[in-house]
């Protein structure tokens, strides 16, 4: 039966009304994102040179300046964190795809679990387990800490990257006689490789913004990486003992660094947009 | 049971060569008839009416090569269909001898007979029995029927045999009478070729039911 | 296109050739699903032996108990021998990834590794191996490509991926692959069923080729070809209980003109069921 002309009308009514719902609600979630950049850009603004970058940090009162420890600090824990993680991640989502059986799904389980935990209690955690012991904050604990929060994402990534490799070439693979390690090294593994490296890529974007894990054990350092026994700066700590300051030049610095860790997500996002398109076409 | 379609055509296709042994049945019976009573003109319809057997046979041809083609038949089917096919191939040349017969009878025109006809009649009895029992052994799938016809090939053997030293007889006595015995003498050859056909016609209803090729039954001629 | 002249399987017929893999009482289970049931029977050597049979009468499972690929499913066993080379591949103390070295396997999906090139699908099972190449790699690889009819087709492709080829030139590829290390018998599962008619006659021209040097099983679905392309045919059935069991089995022309089981003919013709 054909609809009538109202029924139609109606129709097209109702479609491009929530065509302009879908529409918004898009734009919102975009401005959301170009604000956040935006304001940032705009309040750092004045702190926005190569000089912040080069540069440490001045006495209060002095122009200029710069959070050179401090992105030295970000770079060399989001670095060991990454060392430590990642490859424990990925042994355990190799383990968890390619081996499965019911161990698997209790560490599946305690993977999950430990995704959801809060990162202050992991710092806490780590507080007790490392800093205590070793008698002094540290970059090393600080890594661990984030390589803590780390390793479930790479491992359940992982997991299911592997997952999605199709059986069939597994099946080629050992029909070929090739023993099963082998298949998994170098049929499995590289078929979902760039599934992997995204996965840790946005694992390591994450933590490069964690703050409270460090708060109890990098703890901060005004003077330069000391040696991974020693505390050591960080971008988000240090933007958030800025923000917390009274004073207005900390107060811009906290944003210039807040837009450089923003950046930082956001070319490491395209960086595996950019990966995943390469890999598929 | 899948596969109707093709069990369908199977069936018709049997329908049709069994339509054809009846027209070939009854072109011997009317050959034979027309050469007793001398009858010119039914021996003339007989040798027109041959055209209408080769016609059947041409169709059956086509039907079983198209399901070939068409159906993919294996085993008992593939085997259905080539007997059919062999079977309307021996059919069709059974009713060219009796068109051959027709042939002669119109040669013999009004030359008084030579001798009453005795044995060539017995003989063209037992080789359409033999045909009539060679299709109904393959419309029962009957393989002891069929080898019983291979055996009466012997008996219509026997009868060429007599019938030829008769004939030879008479002439050696009368050359005069060598025309009319030859013509005579090619009627009953082409009653025991018929009688041979029959036989090839029920080997090939054994085939059909045991997948065997043999031969039974070895002509003497 | 032209079908290359092959030895016809009647001149192949006539000198008989011994077993190669033999099964005895082979059993294989999921779980506690009976998969398969006592089959025994003898495949010759260098000649291709078709295995045919309805949906879920375990002619795959059968194969892949041929060269220990039924294990790699979870929860999956087999009971009874299979004899390669009168050795029992299930003995304990034999290590199934010898055995596959010997048993190659061809799929129904070409499945060409997708982050290698032509030359690394091909020498894939050399390379992963540890397989010494006496001659080179290079060499191995020509020679497995040249007998999967495949050579002229990609010798300038070499270093190009294994998904830019058409469908049937994968499966070539696939068989090349399965070559190269040398196996003594080939495995087929159902090979053309994703492939269009053209390539399919591709395929089983060199199916008919490679039996000189290599012992073939293949399993299809598909009765004409097996008709076409085998020397013995082995017809399996599902039983009351669903395992699969072994009908018939005998020279590829007898059971196609004549077999002996009736349910063998009723598959065969098509009226099953």
């Amino acid at each position: 039966m054909i609809a009538s002309a109202r029924t139609h009308a109606r129709r097209k009514a109702t479609n491009y009304i929530m065509i302009a719902l879908c529409g918004l609600a898009t734009l919102a979630a975009v401005g959301v994102l170009l604000l956040v950049v935006g304001y940032t850009l705009l309040q750092g603004i004045a702190y926005l040179n190569l000089g912040f970058v080069t540069q440490t940090a001045r006495p209060l009162g002095e122009p200029g300046g710069g959070m050179r420890h401090e992105i030295v600090g970000t770079i060399v824990l989001v670095g060991l964190a990454s060392a430590l993680g990642i490859p424990v991640g990925l042994l355990a989502g190799t383990y968890l795809s390619e081996f499965g059986g019911r161990v698997g799904s209790v560490v599946r389980l305690v993977a999950d679990v430990l995704t959801g935990i809060p990162s202050v209690v992991v710092g806490i955690f780590v507080y007790v387990v490392l800093v205590r012991p070793m008698g002094t904050f540290s970059a090393l604990s600080g890594a661990v800490a984030l390589a803590i929060i780390m390793l479930p994402v790479v491992a359940r990534t992982t997991e299911e990257m592997m997952k999605l490799v199709p059986q069939t070439y597994r099946e080629a693979a050992l029909a070929l006689g090739i023993p099963r390690w082998r298949v998994i090294v170098s049929v499995v593994v590289p078929g979902a490789m760039v599934g992997i490296v995204t996965g840790s890529m946005l694992a390591l974007a994450r933590i490069a913004g964690e703050t409270a894990p460090l708060i109890f054990t990098a703890l901060g350092n005004r003077f330069g990486f000391a040696g991974l026994d020693e505390p050591i700066a960080a971008l988000p700590l240090q933007i958030w003992r800025y923000a917390v300051s009274p004073y207005d030049t900390w107060h811009q610095q906290a944003w210039a660094a807040a837009f450089l860790l923003v950046m930082l997500v956001l070319v490491i996002s395209v960086l595996v947009r950019w990966l995943t398109a390469w890999r598929r076409g | 049971m899948p596969r109707v379609d093709f069990d369908r055509h199977l069936h018709s296709l049997q329908d049709d060569l069994l339509v054809l042994g009846s027209m070939v049945e009854k072109a011997i019976a009317k050959a034979l008839d027309a050469l007793k009573r001398r009858d010119l003109q039914a021996s003339r319809h007989v040798v027109q009416e041959d055209d209408a057997i080769d016609q059947q046979r041409f169709q059956l041809e086509e039907h079983c090569i198209e399901l070939i083609a068409t159906q993919q038949p294996m085993a008992r089917d593939l085997r259905t269909l080539i007997t059919i096919l062999h079977i309307a191939v021996e059919l069709e040349r059974m009713g060219d001898y009796a068109e051959g017969i027709g042939r002669i009878s119109l040669m013999m025109g009004d030359e008084p007979p030579l001798k009453p006809l005795i044995d060539i009649p017995r003989m063209a009895e037992k080789a359409t029995d033999m045909l009539r029992r060679s299709l109904d052994a393959l419309i029962n799938r009957d393989t002891i029927a069929a080898n019983g016809v291979c055996k009466d090939d012997d008996e219509v053997d026997a009868l060429y045999d007599q019938v030829y030293r008769e004939l030879l007889t008479y002439m050696i006595q009368d050359p005069k009478s060598i025309q009319r015995a030859t013509y005579l003498l090619w009627v009953s050859h082409d009653l025991e070729r018929i009688a041979d056909r029959a036989t090839n016609i029920a080997e090939r209803v054994i085939y059909l039911v045991t997948g065997k090729l043999t031969e039974i039954n070895v002509s003497k001629y | 296109m032209i079908r290359e002249e092959r030895t016809p399987q009647s001149e192949k017929a006539a000198p008989h050739s011994g077993p190669c893999i033999v099964s005895e009482g082979l059993g294989a289970w999921y779980g506690s699903l009976q998969a398969l049931r006592n089959i025994s029977m003898s495949i010759l050597a260098k000649r291709v032996t078709a295995v045919i049979g309805p949906s879920g009468c375990g002619k795959s499972t059968f194969i892949r108990c041929l060269n220990r690929m039924h294990e790699v499913v979870p929860a999956a066993r087999v009971s009874g021998k299979v004899l390669l080379d009168g050795e029992d591949v299930y003995a304990p103390g034999v290590d199934p990834v010898e055995v596959r070295r010997r048993v190659g396997m061809v799929f129904q999906k070409p499945n060409p590794f997708p982050t290698m090139s032509v030359f690394d699908n091909v020498a894939a099972g050399l390379k992963l191996n540890g397989l010494r190449a006496p001659g080179g790699l290079a060499e191995r690889v020509e020679k497995a490509l040249r007998q999967a009819a495949l050579w002229d087709e990609v010798k300038d492709k070499l270093k190009q991926g294994g998904a830019a080829l058409s469908g049937g030139q994968q499966q070539r590829l696939c068989i090349a692959r399965a070559l190269a290390v040398e196996p003594e018998v080939l495995l087929m599962d159902e090979p053309c069923s994703s492939l269009d008619p053209i390539a399919t006659a591709r395929i089983e021209d060199l199916v008919r080729e490679l039996c000189d040097r290599y012992t073939i099983v293949i399993v299809t679905h598909n009765m004409q070809q097996a008709a076409r392309v085998s020397d013995m045919t082995a017809f399996f059935l599902m039983g009351q209980d669903r395992a699969g069991e072994l009908i018939e089995y005998g020279e590829t022309q007898q059971v196609f003109t004549n077999p002996k089981d009736e349910r063998t003919e009723a598959y065969i013709t098509g009226r099953f069921g």
